[in-house]
C-alpha cells in the first residue's frame, strides 16, 4: 500500500489514530463553545442574584432559585403574550400549509406552460428584503383599519412565501410522476391527487416547513413591533424586549424569561428533529 | 419535444387540446394564491414605495408630491452613509465567516466518529433559541465586567474589550452571536457533503491526493450549488439585518430616539429605515430608502448569481 507524502515514517494505523484524536478534539471543542452560552442562559436563570456578579463564574447554581420562573409570571402578563404569540405562529403555519404544497404541485407535476415562468419569479421575490415593502404595506393595512390586529401578521402566509414554496418544490419535484399519472388515468381530480397522494408523501418537508414557519412567527420582532401597539396584543418578542429595557441588570430574571421563551421551541425541535433535519436537507441549490 | 413546440409557435395560435386546456386552468388555479400574493404584497407595495419616495407622507395625511427632495436629503445625510457602511461591514465580514464556520462544522460532522448525532444536535441547538432571547443572552455573555466571555478570556490572561460599548467591537459582538447561530447553514452543507459519491474520494486517494487537496479538488466543486444557495440566503439575511441589532442598540442607548448603538455603530440600513418611517413617521423618506435598498439588492443579487453561475458546477449532478 502506498502512502502519501509527508507521513512516511508514521504507520497508517498511528496516522489514523491521530486523525481520530483530532476529529474528537475539535468536536469536543466546538461542542463546548456552542453549548456553553446555552448552558449559561439556563443556569443564570436560576442563580442567586448575588452570585451573578461574582468575579469567578459560578458553574452550578447554588442555591437554585426555581421561584424565578413564577416571579416572571408576576413581572409580566406572560399568559397574554403566549396566547398572542401562538396566534401569530400557528395561523401562518396553517396558511403556508394550504398554499405552499398546492403551488409547488402546480409548478412541478401539472404540465402547463406558465410554471416555467413562475418559478424564477418566485426565486426573484425571495431576494426582496421585506423592508422594501414595509412602508406601503403599513399604509394599506392602516387604511383598512387593521393596525393593532393580527391580520397583517397572519394573512400574507395564506398566499405562500417564496422560501417555503421553494423548499416544497424541491421535494415535490422528486416524487415519482408515475404514481400521479396513474391516479389521473384512474380519473382522480387534481385536488384529490394533491390531498390524498402528494400531502402524505411530503411528510418530511411538510414537518420542516411547519417547524420553520412556527419558529419564524414565534421569533418575529419586526412585524409585531410595527402592527401591534396595544400591550394586550403584545407577543413574547415585544414583551421580552420591553422587559429588557425595564429590568436592566436583573440578569437572572432576564435569563429566566429568555429560557422560558426558548423552551417550547426546544421541545418542538426535539419532537420533530428527525424529519426536520431530513427536510432541510432537500435544499441543495437554486436549481 | 422542442421541435413540436417550435412548430406550434410557427403556426401561430393553434388551439390547445382539451387536455392542455384543462391542465392550464388547474395549474393556474393552483398557483393563483401566489399570483395574488405577488401582486398584493410585492408588486403593489414596490410601486407605491416608488410613488411615496417622491412625496412627503406620514400615513395620516394624503401624500404631498415633493419631487426628488427625499433622495437629495438622503444623499446629503451622513447617517444614511453610516447605515450603508455598517450593513456592508457585517455582510463582508459576517457572510464569509458564517460560511467558513458552518462548512467546517459540517465537514467535521461528516467524518467517521461516534456520537455524531449528539454533536449535530449540540451545534444546531443555538439556532432554536429565539433571536430576541439570543440577543439578550449575548448581552449578558458579552457584558464587559461580569460576562462569561471576558471571564474566560481573563483566565487565558487576555483582557477582553468592552464588547457592547466600544464602537469598534459592537458589530463584532453581533457577528459572534450570528456565528453561534449558524446551525441551519451547517445542516444544509452537511446534507450536500453526504451526497458526494465516496467513489470520487477513493479514486483521488489512489492518485495520492491528501485530505486538503481532496477537499479543494473534489468536495468544494461538488457542493458548489449549495455554497451558492447559502451565500445568496446569507446575503438576503444581511440586507434585512434587524432584530439582533434592534435589541443590542436599544440597550446601549436607552434615552435616545435614534437607537443606533454607541456612536451609531449599530445603525444598520433596515434599522435606520424603520426609525425614519415609524419613529418619525417620515414615510416618504423611508420609501426613498426602500427604493434605494431595492435597487442595491437587485444589482448585488444579479452579480452574485452571475459570478457564482460561472463557478458553480452543476455538471456533477
Amino acid at each position: 500500500m502506498e502512502d502519501t507524502g509527508k507521513s512516511e515514517f508514521i504507520s497508517p494505523k498511528l496516522r489514523k489514530g491521530i486523525q481520530k484524536f483530532f476529529v474528537y478534539f475539535l468536536l469536543a471543542l466546538f461542542s463546548f463553545l456552542f453549548f456553553v452560552p446555552f448552558y449559561w442562559m439556563v443556569t443564570t436563570a436560576i442563580k442567586d442574584p448575588n452570585k451573578i456578579f461574582a468575579s469567578t463564574p459560578q458553574w452550578i447554581p447554588n442555591p437554585a432559585h426555581w421561584e424565578n420562573f413564577s416571579e416572571i409570571f408576576r413581572r409580566m402578563p406572560l399568559f397574554t403574550y403566549i396566547k398572542n404569540t401562538l396566534v401569530v405562529a400557528v395561523l401562518p403555519v396553517i396558511g403556508q400549509m394550504l398554499a405552499a404544497p398546492m403551488i409547488a404541485y402546480s409548478l412541478t407535476k401539472i404540465p402547463w406552460k406558465g410554471s416555467k415562468y413562475i418559478f424564477p419569479l418566485i426565486l426573484a421575490t425571495m431576494m426582496v428584503p421585506w423592508q422594501v415593502t414595509q412602508v406601503p404595506l403599513y399604509s394599506t393595512w392602516s387604511k383598512l383599519g387593521l393596525i393593532n390586529t393580527f391580520v397583517p401578521l397572519c394573512l400574507p402566509a395564506f398566499f405562500g412565501a417564496p422560501y417555503y414554496i421553494y423548499l416544497m418544490r424541491q421535494f415535490v419535484k422528486g416524487l415519482p410522476d408515475s404514481v400521479i399519472e396513474a391516479a389521473r388515468i384512474d380519473g382522480a381530480g387534481e385536488f384529490r391527487i394533491l390531498y390524498t397522494l402528494v400531502y402524505p408523501m411530503c411528510k418530511p418537508v411538510i414537518t420542516t416547513i411547519m417547524v420553520l414557519v412556527f419558529i419564524s412567527g414565534w421569533n418575529d420582532l419586526n412585524g409585531p413591533l410595527l402592527y401591534l401597539q396595544d400591550s394586550a396584543k403584545y407577543t413574547l418578542s415585544i414583551g421580552l424586549q420591553m422587559f429588557l429595557t425595564s429590568a436592566r441588570q436583573e440578569w437572572d430574571l432576564l435569563m429566566t424569561a429568555s429560557t422560558m421563551f426558548t423552551i417550547p421551541l426546544v421541545v418542538i425541535f426535539f419532537l420533530a428533529q428527525k424529519q426536520f433535519i431530513g427536510g432541510i436537507s432537500t435544499t441543495s441549490g437554486l436549481k | 419535444m422542442n421541435l413540436t413546440a417550435r412548430e406550434k409557435s410557427k403556426k401561430g395560435k393553434q388551439k390547445m387540446s382539451r387536455m392542455e386546456k384543462r391542465f392550464f386552468r388547474i395549474g393556474l388555479l393552483f398557483v393563483s394564491p401566489w399570483i395574488i400574493g405577488f401582486l398584493c404584497f410585492q408588486i403593489f407595495p414596490i410601486c407605491s414605495a416608488l410613488y411615496y419616495s417622491f412625496t412627503d407622507y406620514n400615513v395620516f395625511q394624503p401624500a404631498k408630491w415633493v419631487g426628488l427632495k427625499n433622495y437629495i436629503q438622503l444623499f446629503k445625510n451622513d447617517l444614511f452613509y453610516k447605515s450603508l457602511q455598517n450593513t456592508l461591514y457585517v455582510t463582508v465580514i459576517g457572510l464569509p465567516l458564517g460560511l467558513v464556520v458552518s462548512l467546517s462544522l459540517a465537514t467535521l460532522l461528516n467524518q467517521q466518529a461516534k456520537g455524531l448525532r449528539v454533536f449535530r444536535t449540540l451545534f444546531y441547538l443555538p439556532t432554536v433559541v429565539p433571536v430576541v432571547a439570543s440577543a439578550m443572552l449575548f448581552l449578558w455573555v458579552l457584558n464587559p465586567e461580569y460576562g462569561l466571555l471576558n471571564n474566560l478570556l481573563s483566565l487565558l490572561g487576555i483582557k477582553g474589550p468592552s464588547w457592547l460599548s466600544d464602537p469598534n467591537y459592537t458589530k463584532l459582538s453581533l457577528l459572534i452571536m450570528d456565528v453561534w447561530r449558524c446551525g441551519q447553514t451547517m445542516i444544509i452543507f452537511l446534507s450536500a457533503l453526504k451526497a458526494v459519491p465516496p467513489s470520487l474520494y477513493e479514486a483521488a486517494q489512489l492518485d495520492g491526493a491528501g485530505p486538503v487537496k481532496r477537499f479543494f479538488k473534489i468536495t468544494l466543486p461538488y457542493i458548489s450549488p449549495t455554497i451558492q444557495f447559502n451565500m445568496i440566503m446569507g446575503l438576503i439575511g444581511y440586507f434585512q439585518y434587524f432584530t439582533q441589532a434592534f435589541v443590542f442598540a436599544s440597550v446601549s442607548q436607552q434615552q435616545q430616539t435614534i437607537t443606533g448603538g454607541p456612536k451609531n455603530s449599530l445603525l444598520f440600513y433596515s434599522l435606520y429605515l424603520y426609525q425614519q418611517g415609524f419613529s418619525y413617521l417620515k414615510m416618504g423618506y423611508a420609501s426613498a430608502m426602500a427604493i434605494i435598498l431595492f435597487v442595491i439588492v437587485m444589482i448585488v443579487s444579479f452579480f452574485a448569481l452571475r459570478i457564482s453561475e460561472k463557478r458553480v458546477n452543476y455538471d456533477v449532478e
